[in-house]
């Protein structure tokens, strides 16, 4: 099992805004337990996928050559259920960033209904890829990336571009 | 409503915000750390949102020189010396340092960060703008 809780990132417009899909699957080992005769995605894993659809656009603002780690999540609110066989477009909008870090506002919404939102900080962790390597944005999750289909690797984002 | 009263209402709003405390806890007197709770990362999200709020830009340490205290020419045996406590006045000049210049134990510093402080600061800037 590989951590990640976005199938594809769809739009990429670098320090501005990011759109994800994931498709939740009864494939999910942990649907089973959660719950058992009523699998439900669990609440926490939609926190991961809204982090991750802003962790890729916070690191859009340094190319993905520095780490980038969430640090805190300020709001996250929930209105429904999401059961196996939804589709979830996560959207995420940076709404401030500095040298030292960034907050992102990120919604989730299923055809089109509002699933969740929150509001997630995070910082630029000061050690660089000299030091420790960058262990946040790796092969396998720039692959992903790779995948978006305005992801311009030359320009490390590129401007904006449409959802595929 | 004085200037003064609307950038409190303000700030009030972002630290309710940033630090999920209720309207009333936050007084002019409140200490951000002691009695609203606030962490390290919570400074960098309360300067995010009084950016936004004021549109204007706070630099790095202008608002929470935290910096002074990884500074080994301001710091000895864990508390402010006598040129550290001349560097916080002089980057603190809208704070009350009284209580803390009777203790100044690093650890203490987070008290001198009250609301106060911050409405203070905002006005200063709007002074200047």
């Amino acid at each position: 099992m590989r951590w990640f809780w976005i199938d594809r990132i769809t739009y990429l417009d670098k320090g501005k805004t990011a759109r994800a899909v994931k498709n939740v699957s009864l494939a999910e080992e942990h649907l089973h337990d959660h719950f058992p005769g009523y699998p439900v995605m669990p609440q926490s894993l939609m926190i991961e996928g809204m982090a991750q659809t802003s962790g890729v656009l916070a690191g859009s603002t340094v190319d993905y050559k520095a780490n980038i780690i969430l640090a805190k999540v300020s709001k996250a609110t929930f209105y429904r259920l999401v059961r196996p066989g939804d589709q979830l477009i996560f959207e995420s909008h940076l709404v401030t960033s500095s040298p030292e870090g960034h907050r992102a506002e990120t919604t989730i919404t299923c055809e089109g209904e509002l699933v969740a939102e929150s509001s997630m900080m995070f910082v630029n962790l000061n050690s660089g890829p000299e030091k420790e390597g960058v262990f946040v944005f790796t092969d396998a999750f720039m692959q992903l990336l790779r995948e978006c289909p305005n992801f311009d690797p030359d320009a490390s984002g590129g401007p904006g571009g449409r959802d595929g | 409503m004085s200037d003064k009263e609307e950038i409190f209402s303000k700030v009030r709003e972002s630290l309710v915000e940033a630090l999920s405390v209720d309207d009333d806890e936050v007084t002019m007197e409140a200490s951000l750390t002691r009695d609203l709770g606030a962490e390290s990362i919570d400074f960098l999200d309360i300067v995010f949102r009084l950016e936004k709020s004021f549109g204007i830009k706070i630099p790095r340490g202008d608002l929470f020189p935290e910096d002074l205290l990884s500074n080994p020419e301001y710091v000895q045996d864990g508390r402010l010396n006598r040129a550290g406590l001349v560097e916080l006045q002089k980057r603190l000049p809208y704070a009350d340092l009284t209580a803390f210049k009777e203790n100044p134990a690093v650890g203490n510093l987070g008290d001198v960060f009250t609301v106060g402080m911050i409405v203070n600061y905002v006005d200063s800037r709007a002074g200047k703008a």
